[in-house]
């Protein structure tokens, strides 16, 4: 959920001028945010399932530190969501275990 | 390879601070940090500091961050993003990452102010996505402006948890209550009752039981503990929450302080392992210093001083200010460093970094 208006901050100016594919679905987004926010506010929590137990994992630290939130992003996998910024027509796959290169967008 | 005389590794409110005293000084300044905005931790603090006037209470975090980058820009300091330092080898050469590419740069004096990280707790579920920090939320919040999620626990007390909370709210989620495992609350009286007011009940004595829920957050149980910290059965309450934000404090981001091969010494109210200091923030090698929270989690207004103070003292160290100069400016920022580190909060921290300074000279 995007927050719009604000007590402290001013409000919302910035629009949503991008989108991005997720799994196949084009999901509104601002571009330079990080892919982790546009997901976030799509309501999408689970980015990603580890390699032996197959677990969902989402964001945690949100600054790049625990690489939680990696998802393969124009065929790269490993991609820290939280800190790299959206462009438009980005591809971005919720990532199986250490994920797979695929073709770059 | 490119060179500069004082790198900087981190861009908060101490390597901002180190890299406006040294390049006021004249020393050519290179300040690198892997986020793509400057500023550290206080971009996502729009709440008021605290402290006194001369440490800029009641002005918002985010301002004073404002203020310190349009400083920087003025002195001409370069300033790298986007760019993760990884390593410091031989003859103080950094090497750091921009752009997808590999770079290096060599420095005769080298600040590293990394700041600090945000402490994990382990419970069932705790991997579930939907468990995130508390400062992770806020960054969310208040500099990406979007809400993680609606209904909030927060885990932990102190100013962050209390904090948060707050700023939560003031996004528009709910914030269904405050749990802690002491027996009272950690933080400021006046953060608390703040939240209260807004009707958070805040739960003493009381941890997470579990966390519910099988691709995300979809609830938690809680339950109180005795005195001696064991769960009281009987007492588990589940609540209806979708995120479980961990306030249960900071560690240093000591990684590259290690690699270069700084001495440490463990004290636990500073976070833990810390890099040994002296009174100029040079750490056992020469000519490495430290700044900031990977000296010891404390607060922004003393990262601010002890940056300054490295800053100060690294630019003397290459002839840019006199001895009798340096000592004057480096004994004012002590001064109001000791004064940062008094009350209830800040005696703590005080006998710690007596400890710290302790520590160097018994290896000197
Ligand atoms: C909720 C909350 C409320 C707070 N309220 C207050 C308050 O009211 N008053 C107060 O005084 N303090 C407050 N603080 C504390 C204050 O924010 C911190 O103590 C302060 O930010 C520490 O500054 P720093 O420069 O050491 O680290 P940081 O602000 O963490 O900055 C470190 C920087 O280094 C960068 N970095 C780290 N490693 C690398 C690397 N390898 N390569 C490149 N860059 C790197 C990081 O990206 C970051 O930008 C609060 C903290 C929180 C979480
Ligand atoms: S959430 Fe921790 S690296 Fe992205």
């Amino acid at each position: 959920m995007r927050i719009k208006h604000h007590p402290i901050l001013n409000d919302e100016t910035r629009e949503c001028n991008a989108t991005i594919i997720v799994d196949g679905k084009k999901v509104p987004a601002i571009e330079g945010e990080p892919i982790a926010a546009a997901l976030l506010a799509a309501g999408i929590r689970k980015f990603r399932e580890t390699p032996k137990y197959h677990k969902p994992r989402g964001i945690f630290c949100a600054i790049g530190r625990c690489t939680d939130c990696v998802m393969i992003v124009d065929g790269i996998p490993n991609v820290r969501t939280c800190v790299t910024p959206v462009r438009n027509g980005m591809v971005i796959k919720t990532q199986k275990g250490l994920g797979e290169w695929g073709e770059k967008s | 390879m490119k060179t500069t005389e004082i790198a900087i590794i981190g861009a908060g409110p101490a390597g901002l601070s180190c890299a406006v005293e040294a390049a006021k000084a004249g020393a050519k300044v290179t300040l690198l940090d892997e986020n793509l905005k400057p500023g550290g931790q206080l971009f996502k603090q729009i709440h008021k500091f605290f402290g006194s006037r001369e440490h800029q209470a009641g002005t918002r975090g985010f301002r004073i961050g404002e203020q310190l980058l349009k400083e920087t820009e003025e002195l001409g300091v370069e300033v790298l993003l986007n760019a993760a330092v990884y390593g410091i080898y031989e003859n103080k050469t950094l090497a750091y990452v921009k752009d997808g590419k590999d770079h290096a740069l060599r420095a005769e004096r080298i600040v590293i102010a990394a700041g600090a990280s945000e402490n994990a707790l382990s419970f069932p579920g705790c991997t579930l996505p939907g468990v995130m920090g508390a400062g992770a939320a806020q960054t969310m919040i208040n500099v990406h402006r979007v809400l993680p999620g609606k209904k909030i626990l927060m885990v932990g007390s102190g100013n962050v948890g209390l904090i948060v909370s707050y700023q939560l709210m003031q996004a528009g989620a709910e914030v269904k209550a405050l749990i802690e495992a002491a027996p009272q609350i950690g933080g400021y009286g006046v953060h608390a009752a703040k939240i209260r007011r807004a009707g958070v009940p805040i739960y003493v004595s009381t941890t997470i039981k579990e966390a519910l829920g099988t691709e995300a957050v979809e609830g938690v149980v809680i339950h109180s503990l005795d005195e001696k910290w064991q769960p009281i059965p009987g007492t588990e309450r589940t609540l209806d929450v979708d995120t479980i934000c961990l306030a249960v404090g900071l560690s240093p981001l000591t990684e590259l302080a290690w690699m270069a091969g700084c001495e440490f010494t463990f004290i636990p109210p500073l976070g833990g392992h810390v890099p040994i200091h002296d009174e100029n923030m040079e750490t056992t090698l020469p000519g490495i210093y430290v700044a900031g929270d990977i000296t010891g989690v404390e607060e922004a207004s003393s990262a601010m001083e002890e940056g300054r103070l490295a800053g100060v003292a690294s630019a003397e160290s290459l002839g840019y200010y006199d001895e009798d100069t340096a000592k004057r400016l480096k004994d004012e920022i002590w001064q109001r460093l000791n004064s940062l580190r008094t009350g209830p909060f800040g005696e703590g921290r005080f006998k710690a970094k007596i400890k710290q300074l302790q520590a160097r000279r018994q290896l000197a």
